[in-house]
């Protein structure tokens, strides 16, 4: 479903675009970055179409708007994957190894910090402080906290969990946890 | 909820339902307090929680043991936590299958569960009651005592034990005047970071002329490393709200604004949960407590830049614009929110004035320095023995802090450096363990007290990978408006990359120095003027360090990749293969059962062999 929203971001058809800007407009007011959230949180990124909408609606500027979109990190111009990976760059998880922790999570998905996957399946993120540095280094996988990660233990994290997203709907549950040697040969697909 | 929410249409409608409240925190009957912060979350806490929850009703034992899911406990490092009260037994990394036992012996039987009871590493003994944890008996908990024992979600929990009284005070026995000399009297000085007297700041704002005034609560929270604010959001989010009411009062305003940043997701559902029950009871709304005081608070989710932490920044963010700084003056309690004049105040600074207008300046400042009343919340983390949450008067020694508290460093290593303030910090070294904590001497020392993130560092902490990355981290968040923070952050990080990289002169460490002090002078806002500060401390601390990458391309604490190398001692080596496995640049070769050995031209040096070694046989240098 994703690939349909993703190609070209111009002409797709956005399900619910007009309500879902008259509704945050009517409720935000003039704040752009609140109308901005609801956007994102409804189409997982700022589509190209929707924020010409939101320019005519409210008459702002488009380069207005994108300056907003653009500066603060949390906004994405392109569609984040499936399932979304965010590890902490926080000066605490610096120095418990994060660095190592994040090549070790691009090594197994393929995609550097700030990157989507090809199949749109997985998108990687940094953030500044997940606030559990007590628990440094911390990972957020699709909401899930992990912490006092090692690159070994997050290996072993990611790649049972990037099999089962990778297997066909419905199957996942029934195979239960896929155990390492599984992972590896799932890894090439 | 047992209790249903009635407009409290006067200051004595409180009073009465406080005391129908009584009950509730009675300590005698048994109470478990599940600690449900992000941070305990983590490790698993929430499912513990549910656990306790349904064997409790399961057992029909619902009007015998009281369960609470609390914010912060504090010790995260021995999550999940729980606490039995009476008693205030510790019971630490409790998993599921411990759920019955602590029912069964602790609640019910009033035993103790020796596995799960905390061992003083250096006496060996176990240490059941908080009051005996050096952690816990150090430290003066007068904000974060609320956690112990009020369930965050239940604005009950908090009127019970007297929350919201100073509302009433401020509103029925006290003029706005005497709210704000109150405030000054007590010495409060603003939490986060640059600790501006806030009786003062609402002495201005109420001074300036205009019919609409704004409360804002910063609760930006940017320093990595920081969590007092969620933790005080997520524990007792009606502490804040209280303090935000007050300021309204104080400076006459109606209308307040969160401005929580987007990594808190946990808060905003606390905060939002909070300002309903609050509306609800009439503590927020129209006509407060019957009288003619109306006050309300919106949440605003920041999206994502540090640089919106800082307060003109924030102002316009909060608006839903570009949050780019402004020149001061006009400072926000003259021209702030919307251009009216507005107060801001961190997090924490809110939450200390409920104690201020309800036991009075005198009783408040009893804790704290001559200049600097109070206590102050710190995230004790990094490579300490005892992370987590501490709260301490104002005018510890660092010393105090790491060692009593904090139980000195993991694994029996060195001490190297502590860092405080953030990005906008600096470096402390060892001969400066025995500075005493507050805003004048931390600067003076070449560091800032900061929001209360302290980040302690050990032998293998690297300086300069440490300067290199906070200038990373301002590179990307500086906002780009004034030329020498965007230009100067970028040379002085190229510089730092050099010698990191084994490409440096010493001279580069004298123009960095001056580049450093340009940057600092030039720049417009805060951010700009502390990013050299962690240049500075460190260059002035740790200079040997740098001059060993420079002089001898050797990096001491052997973290610098382009100058170390890793090795397999053929002695301790057994040739299991792990290591030839698991590394991703395919660099190590060898034999099955013969010693490995590791090609450096094909080693990234990314450390994983060592990590999976179990002989210890790999070294790096
Ligand atoms: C770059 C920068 C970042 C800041 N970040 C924060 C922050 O995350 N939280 C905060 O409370 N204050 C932050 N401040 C300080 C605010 O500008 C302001 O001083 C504070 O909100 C005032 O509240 P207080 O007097 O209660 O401390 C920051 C300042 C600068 C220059
Ligand atoms: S630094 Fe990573 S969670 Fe705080």
């Amino acid at each position: 479903m994703l690939q349909d929203d993703a190609e070209g971001g111009g002409g797709v058809a956005l399900k619910d675009l007009d309500d879902i800007l008259s509704e945050s407009i009517r409720r935000n007011g003039e704040s752009l970055v609140a109308v901005l959230q609801d956007i994102q949180e409804h189409y997982n990124y700022l589509p190209e179409r929707a924020l010409r909408s939101l320019s005519r609606k409210t008459g702002v500027p488009l380069i207005d708007i994108y300056r907003v979109a653009t500066f603060y990190n949390s906004f994405s111009l392109v569609p984040r994957g499936k399932h979304q990976i965010v590890v902490c760059a926080g000066t605490t998880c610096h120095v418990r190894g994060a660095s190592k922790v994040t090549e070790e999570i691009s090594r197994v998905l393929g995609i550097g910090p700030g990157q989507v996957s090809a199949d749109g399946n997985f998108s990687l993120d940094t953030v500044n402080c997940l606030g559990c540095c007590a628990f440094a280094p911390v990972m957020v996988v699709d909401g899930e906290y992990h912490g006092n990660l090692t690159p070994a233990k997050t290996r072993k994290i990611l790649t049972s969990l990037k099999a089962k997203w990778l297997l066909p709907a419905g199957e996942a549950d029934e195979r239960g946890l896929v155990d390492d040697g599984d992972a590896e040969e799932t890894e090439g697909a | 909820m047992t209790v249903t929410p009635k407009r409290l249409r006067a200051p004595e409608d409180l009073t009465v339902l406080r005391q129908s409240l009584v009950d509730r925190t009675d300590d005698r009957k048994p109470r478990i307090a599940v600690c449900g912060d992000t941070g305990c979350a983590v490790c698993g806490s929430l499912g513990l929680a549910s656990s306790f929850k349904e064997i409790i009703e399961r057992r029909g034992l619902k009007d015998r043991v009281g369960l609470k899911v609390t914010g912060c406990l504090g010790f995260c490092e021995q999550g999940p936590v729980v606490l039995v009260f009476p008693g205030e037994i510790f019971y630490r990394k409790v998993g599921p299958g411990d759920v019955e036992e602590i029912i069964d012996r602790t609640v019910l039987g009033g035993e103790l569960v020796e596995r799960l009871l905390y061992r003083d590493p250096i006496t060996g003994q176990k240490l059941p009651r908080c009051s005996d944890l050096p952690f816990y008996k150090n430290q003066t908990r007068v904000l974060l005592e609320g956690n112990w024992r009020i369930d965050p979600n239940d604005i009950y929990d908090y009127i019970a034990r007297g929350g919201y009284s100073a509302v009433a005070k401020a509103l029925y026995e006290m003029t706005p005047e005497d709210v704000i000399s109150e405030v000054k009297e007590a010495r409060l000085r603003g939490r986060g970071g640059a600790g501006f007297p806030t009786g003062l700041k609402w002495e201005i704002c109420r001074k300036t002329k205009g019919d609409t005034k704004y409360v804002v609560c910063n609760a930006d929270e940017g320093d990595p490393g920081a969590f007092m604010d969620r933790s005080l959001l997520e524990g007792n989010p009606h502490s804040v709200l209280e303090g935000m009411i007050i300021a309204g009062i104080g400076i006459g305003a109606r209308h307040g604004v969160i401005y929580v940043r987007a990594e808190y997701p946990t808060a905003v559902v606390k905060i939002r949960n909070a300002i309903e029950q609050a509306s609800e009871l009439g503590l927020l709304g129209e006509n407060i407590l019957g009288s003619d005081f109306s006050f309300d608070v919106t949440i605003s989710k920041g999206a994502g830049a540090f640089v919106c932490g800082e307060e003109t920044a924030l102002l316009l963010s909060a608006e839903g614009k570009v949050g780019e700084p402004r020149q001061k003056p006009p400072f926000p309690a003259e021209k702030g929110y919307k251009g009216k004049p507005t107060v801001i105040n961190n997090v924490e600074t809110f939450a200390n004035v409920p104690l201020i207008i309800k036991n009075g300046a005198a009783e408040y400042r009893r804790v704290g320095t001559e200049k600097s009343g109070g206590t102050k919340i710190f995230c004790l983390v990094g490579k300490v023995n005892n992370t987590g949450l501490v709260e301490v008067p104002l005018g510890i020694t660092l010393r105090e802090i790491i060692f009593g508290i904090g139980g000195g460093i993991k694994n029996g290593k060195r001490f190297k450096a502590v860092q405080t303030g953030g990005p906008s910090g600096g470096c402390l070294p060892e001969q400066m363990l025995d500075l005493k904590v507050d805003f004048e001497e931390l600067s003076r020392a070449g560091s800032i007290m900061g929001s209360g993130g302290m980040i302690v560092m050990d032998e293998d902490t690297c300086v300069v990978d440490i300067a290199r990355y906070f200038l990373q981290f301002l590179k990307s968040e500086s906002c780009g408006k004034c030329f020498s923070c965007r230009e100067g952050i970028n040379r002085m990080l190229e510089i730092v990359e050099g010698i990191a990289a084994g490409e440096g002169s010493p001279e580069d460490l004298d123009l960095l120095e001056e580049l450093a002090c340009a940057v600092k002078d030039a720049s417009m806002c805060g951010l700009g003027q502390t990013s050299a500060n962690p240049v500075l401390s460190t260059l002035r601390y740790f200079r040997d360090e740098y001059l060993a990458h420079v002089e001898l391309k050797k990096c001491p604490a052997a973290v610098c990749r382009a100058l170390i190398r890793f090795q397999i001692d053929e002695n301790l080596c057994t040739g299991c293969g792990i290591c030839r496995k698991e590394c991703p640049a395919e660099a190590i070769e060898g034999e099955r059962r013969k010693p490995h050995t590791i090609d450096p031209n094909r080693c990234m040096k990314c450390g994983v062999c060592m990590e999976v070694c179990k002989f210890g046989a790999i070294t790096k240098s």
